[in-house]
């Protein structure tokens, strides 16, 4: 199993990382051939904060954060914290699960 | 003057490759979406801004393109444009290179005869300001550079001169003398402060790796160039392009930069198409760049071609009471970083500060100061909050020589001077320190205690535990 957090503006990856305020958390199997949520769920957060998306990555015990534009401190805060980083990325973000369940989801991929 | 034909200008604007090359030109980041906010068309100073390629973005969403904090709250496009007017505002993005960059943003309607919205033009320019760094200490820099000597007010005087050409600039200068702040408070004072500045430090990079992010290359141009690469030549278009430690840069590349600085041309790796760009470049170096020619290890041209306006920055031990003026400076913008309410010296700190040599000059001042306020527990920085290095006898002969490559080619240093006197630990030190109040009191003791800042039973005591009498 593998938790994946994406900051979320409406059904996309949120541009920001720091101004997302709906984040989705999302649990997927690994090893499978199909792509299937064992769990998804939607954190709204009062205020959009960078810190607060960082805190919950690690008290969720994320394993993969996915993102757009995040500033180098929280990446390299979530990457000192053993969580993986793919930032860069856009699109929807039934797409961007697809690609990175495939492994075709690297930094900077655009998926519009 | 000649009559404008209105036919040229429209079909400039009417014609894609036109509009593009003429924005290019351009300063300031544009980008022309249509009425949706689908980018259409992006600039060069667009791209260098955001670090985005521009044939990976056309086509998407402005917001998701420009990673604007302004875009995703208050968007003309998503809030409804209900004046139809434009606004600007100061806003911040996200670069590709994960930094956060202070922009001033304004977005403007495309309107139609009947005044309906047919696109957007958007343009942005950066307004980087280290706002960290910059605490008011008084009238006595330029920027983020500070002093009062003569060598470095000289300096300061001929800034906004030199900022107002387009030649040139070679400052040279010991390790962290400053050279970077100087060639940066340069570009913020001249016509192109507008414009990006850019900095590529020629030592760090691996020589084939340096030529393509310099010039750039093409698709294809070596294995794994899977993209065309603008290079930061181009990057720095409408700006200046910061070549720090000139001096490592390899032979073939020097070939390069001089014929760049000839006719103003780049070619990409792998391109037989030059593309022109109007860029002003300022070099530095530590090393001393006439020994290297000497050694043909830098070209003599090219030495000729960047030395036409030469700024040189004193170390800081040739500085006089720059040192005090720094510590200050240094003290108070440290104490707003850490929030602490450290209030100065000790009479022993200040003291200590002023006779080391400082090998590594303002910076090492910087860092030596940083250590103490954040181990400071007091209001005052005493020599137990300084590193204990500085009690450390000197290596070598102190004062570090401008740097000529190679290494084992240079000249021996010399084996005593000035600096070989130094006190060697604290012992040594205190006695120097004694010596010299004797000496600046003409042997009244209780002046020289005065100067001490100690009381005379301590100088008399500490005179006869260093054998003075």
């Amino acid at each position: 199993m593998e938790k994946i957090l994406i900051p979320l503006l409406d059904n996309d990856v949120a541009p920001r990382f720091d101004l997302a305020t709906d984040v989705l958390i999302v649990t997927i199997p690994r090893e499978t051939s199909r792509r299937e949520s064992l769990e998804e769920k939607v954190v709204v957060l009062d205020h959009a904060s960078a810190e607060s998306i960082c805190r919950l990555a690690i008290s969720e015990n994320v394993h993969t954060v996915i993102c757009a534009g995040i500033e180098a401190k929280y990446h390299d805060f979530l990457q000192w914290k053993g969580t993986k980083v793919v930032d860069d990325v856009c699109g929807p973000v039934d797409t961007v699960l697809d690609a990175y369940h495939d492994k075709r989801l690297v930094p900077g991929s655009c998926l519009y | 003057m000649p009559a404008i034909d209105p036919a040229i200008i429209t079909t400039l604007l009417s014609d894609r490759d036109s509009l593009s090359a003429m924005l290019d030109e351009l300063p300031l980041g544009v980008a022309i979406m249509d009425s949706q906010g689908t980018l259409i068309l992006v600039n060069k100073t667009y791209e260098t801004l955001t670090g985005v390629d521009r044939s990976r973005v056309l086509g998407l969403k402005c917001l998701h393109s420009l990673r604007c904090d302004f875009c995703m709250t208050d968007c003309p496009l998503m809030t409804g444009w209900k004046k139809m007017g434009a606004v600007s505002v100061e806003a911040n993005i996200v670069s590709r290179d994960r930094s956060k960059v202070l922009v001033r943003l304004t977005v403007a309607p495309l309107l139609s005869d009947g005044g309906e919205l047919r696109g957007v033009v958007e343009t942005i320019t950066s307004r980087t300001t280290h706002s960290l760094n910059s605490v008011a200490t008084g009238v006595f820099g330029l920027g983020d550079l500070v002093g009062r000597s003569p060598q470095i007010e000289k300096i300061f005087t001929m800034v906004p001169s030199i900022a107002q050409t387009d030649s040139s600039v070679l400052i040279t200068g010991e390790t962290g003398t400053g050279k970077d702040l100087l060639a940066e408070e340069i570009h913020n004072a001249s016509a192109r402060s507008d414009g990006p500045f850019v900095k590529v430090n020629c030592g760090a990079l691996p020589d084939t790796l340096l030529e393509s992010e310099l010039f750039g290359h093409t698709k294809g141009a070596f294995t794994g160039a899977d993209h065309n690469k603008p290079g930061r030549f181009r990057m720095a278009h409408g700006g200046t392009l910061f070549l720090t430690e000139i001096g490592d840069l390899p032979l073939p590349l020097q070939v390069k930069l001089l014929s760049f600085l000839d006719d103003k041309v780049v070619y990409p790796l792998g391109s037989t198409k030059g593309f022109h760009t109007d860029v002003r470049v300022i070099v530095a170096t530590h090393r001393d760049l006439e020994a290297m020619v000497g050694f043909k290890q830098f070209r003599q041209d090219l030495l000729y071609r960047l030395n036409v306006i030469r700024l040189h920055l004193p170390p800081l031990r040739d500085r006089g009471e720059d040192i005090f003026l720094l510590q200050d400076h240094f003290l108070k913008m440290l104490q707003t970083r850490f929030g602490k309410k450290v209030e100065g010296f000790s009479d022993n700190a200040k003291a200590l500060l002023q006779s080391y040599p400082y090998p590594g000059n303002v910076r090492e001042l910087r860092n030596l100061i940083e250590y103490a306020v954040n181990f400071c527990d007091g209001k005052l920085i005493r020599t137990r909050h300084l590193p204990g290095y500085l009690l450390q006898p000197a290596p070598g002969p102190g004062a570090p020589q401008p740097e000529s490559a190679p290494p084992d080619m240079q000249p021996p240093a010399p084996a005593a001077g000035p600096i070989a006197a130094q006190p060697q630990n604290w012992n040594d030190m205190q006695r120097a320190m004694i010596l010299d109040a004797l000496v600046k009191s003409g042997g009244r003791k209780q002046q020289a205690a005065a100067i001490l800042g100690w009381g005379r039973s301590t100088l008399w005591r500490k005179m006869k535990q260093h054998g003075i009498s």
